[in-house]
């Protein structure tokens, strides 16, 4: 039975994890290694032996620290993904708790509607706020006649870092209420019939009744959002000027632009060290705040 | 009264997700080079399109792909769920994971060194493959083990009990039982594999191109309504896809059994 067991283990369990083994977890740590390496001449690498020694460097993580440029687009990175995670929870949480509050013949539907303009092509979605935010589209035409009429410089809506903040929202919302629905939808309405019955406030049943139950799917929400678009670099492309530039954009030019792949693989290093320290930050609150209201 | 005022706030967010994609569709039939103006209707742009033999070609490339890839990604990412659900595993739950958490440039990334530093590999249509297969198998997994997740354990047993081999019980009890969730994972999957642009991106070098990357190109280089069209016809077959799934698998959509 026992041997049995751990047969049938490794034949569903086995191929995945070769699967895996071989093409997430070997390339990572080989990109662990390139950032130790020495960029090769014409771009790349440079041989990992050469004259009979191993040839391995911190040149390119003392090279990001000595320049303050690199943690200034880290700290931006940072902070559109912040902003990006606030405004996305602040229009997912009214829909997902419509949905949640609605008859369950019109559940499905409305979340297959919230979900289905995410299933057209991500770049269409980009696109389309390249139209809408250009300079001869009705709505920059309406901005900019607002501000003139207020007094104000016209200003360029498209290639800015308000476009971008537009497209990271407008990419990432669907991520937002699929979680929050999720959890929004499992409460038990006889807990705010309850709050009800003892005089709770509309407002007060939300604060401390639906809220502090939802934190679960805001936190893993939040999570979808936030490390998606911290290691974005597609909308910066498309939708940003020149100097919006995120710490995807410094990764992409450093591995097909400038061909650096050592400092390119030290940016990646850096980018998970964040992604990690964020994980780890969201699980800790998460489980403090679940000790707080369980 | 608290129920108008979400309404209201939902109609609103319910605009934004379609205004842009409305105003993406009306310009694809709209005679002018420039997405600014409305000045009249016409097929145009679609002629473009079905003249255009590089957007034809990366057209077959994206759909070849998504078809292997999700077919692939669907049996290891369903063993994968089975076996993380079944036999309390440490370390696959997080080699599942971590590709799908992960910013997908990384990703991308540690996959091109890989490809070309240690297998030599020429960039194209197989490194793609082996690209999408990564990160879908998470998403499989996921959602087949979200399904086995609310399963009564005792069902299993029984048929054990009752004397059936393990493949019997896998193929009378848990396949169909789990089937909705692998219908959605595979759906999931050709939907990612078909969408990806960043991991293609890198992965891909530079003679080959799936529809994405055409797309991308000409937002850089060149936008006229032309990608209005194909985004469009894009738009349909996901739609399609979508309605497809709810005829086969109505529990699909309704999330369900």
């Amino acid at each position: 039975m026992n041997k049995e067991n751990r047969l049938l283990k490794w034949l569903t369990g086995g191929p995945p994890f070769l699967f895996l083994l071989v093409f997430f977890v070997a390339p990572s740590l080989i990109m662990v290694l390139a950032s130790f390496r020495f960029p090769g001449e014409y771009g790349g690498l440079a041989p990992l032996i050469s004259e009979g020694r191993v040839a391995l460097t911190l040149e390119t993580y003392q090279f990001f620290f000595s320049d303050f440029i690199y943690t200034q687009v880290f700290i931006k990175s940072l902070v559109v993904a912040l902003a990006t995670t606030l405004i996305c929870l602040l229009m997912a949480y009214p829909v997902a708790l419509l949905i949640a509050r609605s008859d369950k013949k019109f559940r499905d539907l409305m979340v297959l509607l919230v979900v289905l303009p995410f299933a057209s092509n991500f770049l269409i979605r980009v696109y389309a706020w390249m139209i809408i935010l250009g300079p001869q589209a009705a709505f920059s035409r309406m901005v900019n006649g607002a501000l003139g009429w207020l007094g104000f410089e016209p200003v360029a809506l498209l290639f800015s870092p308000f476009a971008v903040l537009v497209g990271m929202v407008y990419v990432h919302l669907p991520f937002m209420v699929l979680p929050l629905y999720t959890n929004l939808e499992k409460h038990d309405p006889v807990l705010l019939d309850a709050a009800q019955d003892l005089g709770a406030n509309a407002w007060q049943r939300f604060w401390r009744v639906t809220w502090p139950l939802s934190l679960p799917g805001v936190y893993s929400g939040a999570a979808l959002v936030f490390i998606p678009v911290l290691g974005m670099f597609a909308i910066p492309d498309i939708l940003g000027g020149t100097g919006d530039i995120l710490i995807g954009n410094l990764i992409k030019d450093q591995f097909l632009g400038t061909r650096d792949w050592p400092f390119g693989s030290t940016l990646s290093i850096m980018l998970t060290l964040v992604v990690l320290a964020c994980a780890g930050l969201a699980m800790w609150f998460s489980r403090r705040g679940s000790g707080n209201h369980a | 009264m608290r129920n108008k005022s979400l309404w209201f706030a939902a109609v609103l967010v319910y605009a934004f997700l379609y205004l842009p994609l409305v105003i993406v569709v009306t310009y694809s039939f709209n005679d002018s080079r420039l997405n600014a103006e409305w000045v009249g209707f016409t097929l145009h742009w679609y002629k473009v399109l079905f003249s255009d033999e590089q957007m034809l070609r990366a057209a077959f490339n994206s759909l070849l792909i998504a078809c292997t890839a999700s077919a692939i990604a669907t049996v290891l990412g369903t063993m994968a769920g089975l076996a993380i659900h079944r036999y309390k595993l440490k370390l696959l739950p997080v080699l599942v994971i971590t590709p799908v958490a992960m910013p997908e440039i990384l990703l991308g990334v540690s996959l091109l060194l890989f490809f070309i530093q240690v297998l030599n590999l020429t960039l194209g249509l197989f490194s793609v493959l082996i690209a999408h297969i990564t990160f879908c198998i998470g998403f499989v997994a996921i959602i087949v083990r979200a399904r086995l997740a609310g399963m009564d354990e005792s069902i299993f047993e029984a048929a054990r009990d009752l004397g059936a081999t393990p493949w019997q019980t896998f193929r009378l009890i848990t396949l169909p039982l789990i089937m909705p969730g692998v219908i959605a994972g595979a759906l999931m999957a050709f939907t990612l594999s078909i969408d990806d642009f960043v991991i293609t991106f890198f992965t891909a070098g530079v003679g080959v191109a799936t529809l994405p990357l055409q797309i991308y190109s000409m937002i850089k280089i060149a936008v006229t309504p032309e990608v209005n069209a194909v985004s469009t016809l894009l738009m349909l077959l996901t739609l399609g896809l979508i309605v497809l799934a709810s005829r086969i698998a109505p529990e699909v959509i309704k999330g369900k059994a």
